[in-house]
């Protein structure tokens, strides 16, 4: 068995309207140097390969399908 | 003619929808349930405003995959007319029948109230009966209208007359005062190349009756009907 961890983005460049207004409340907090912050989804999913590669294989191609919008989302998949 | 409404589970203007094409348009319209792997006999398909199931992972996420998304889709491609309607509008996106995505509305809220649209396109079959470059007045009702494209599909977009709404001021103006959600270039409603499948934000259903206050969303029904 293996646990996939997905993360899901919104790409570099595409204004997060969410991240934009943690960095305001976090600026607000008196957090000082927030530069950034990128709000996005963290899924895990457990599977029932146990080939590590297949199980990044098969976890990629649900990114693509569905897990993530690709028009304006990254996707990042680690195998446990 | 007849018009199909397409329903998903958790669709919630299905029945406006029917309400305004068999009532008040009396035009002949059937319900499609989204199981359905056929779609026939119909001239327009509706895919009504909601949250098709519960807007989980992303809005229309999950429905592009119902079965009757494939007949959507032989329809659209047949030349077919499809309005996609709010939530119907982000199935579309997601299933890459029009292009672009929807993120949040940048003030993260849910807005529901009467917004002013611009006409940019009067020459295609869902606005024949309006005039470019007039205003009219309709609602929205949504939390992720905040509509995204890239700027080499921006720039198609613009070049080919694909942008049919903008929101604007009551005469037409369009500028980031009067963009309720932060869409590029306040872009509510969009068409694809070959002019069959019609994708808005805002909810022409929610006025098409004068007991309403307000029918110009009905003109848009009417362009259609004046198709077919």
């Amino acid at each position: 068995m293996n646990k996939a961890r997905v993360f899901v983005t919104l790409k570099e460049g595409v204004l997060d309207p969410q991240g934009t207004t943690v960095k305001h409340a976090l600026d607000s907090l008196g957090f000082a140097g927030v530069e950034d912050v990128r709000i996005g989804k963290f899924m895990e999913i457990s599977l029932k390969e146990s080939s590590p590669d297949k199980a990044k294989e098969m976890v990629t191609a649900m990114c693509r399908k569905l897990l993530a919008n690709t028009v304006i989302e990254d996707y990042r998949v680690e195998i446990e | 003619m007849k018009f199909g409404i397409v329903v998903f589970p958790g669709s919630n203007c299905d029945h406006d929808c029917y309400h305004v094409t068999r009532h008040v348009l009396e035009q002949d319209a059937s319900f499609i349930w989204h199981k359905e792997e056929r779609v026939s006999g119909f001239d327009c398909l509706i895919l009504p405003g909601g949250f098709s199931y519960g807007d989980y992972l992303r809005t229309g996420a999950i429905a592009k995959f119902s079965p009757v998304m494939a007949a959507v889709r032989d329809f659209a491609e047949n030349g077919g007319a499809v309005i996609g309607i709010c939530n119907g509008f982000q199935i579309l996106l997601e299933a890459g029948l029009l292009p672009g995505a929807m993120k949040r509305n940048d003030s993260l809220k849910f807005i529901c109230k009467d917004v002013w649209l611009r006409v940019e396109s009067s020459s295609n079959l869902f606005t024949s009966r309006l005039e470019k470059g007039e205003a009219i007045r309709v609602p929205i009702a949504h939390a992720d209208g905040n509509y995204y494209v890239d700027d080499a599909t921006l720039k198609q977009l613009n070049e080919s007359g694909q942008v049919v709404f903008r929101y604007a001021d009551s005469r037409g103006l369009v500028d980031p005062e009067h963009n309720p959600n932060g869409s590029r270039e306040n872009i509510a409603g969009i068409i694809n190349e070959k002019g069959n499948v019609l994708g808005m934000m805002p909810h022409p259903e929610r006025c098409s009756e004068a007991i309403l206050g307000n029918e110009d969303g009905r003109r848009i029904f009417e362009s259609i009907v004046s198709r077919f």
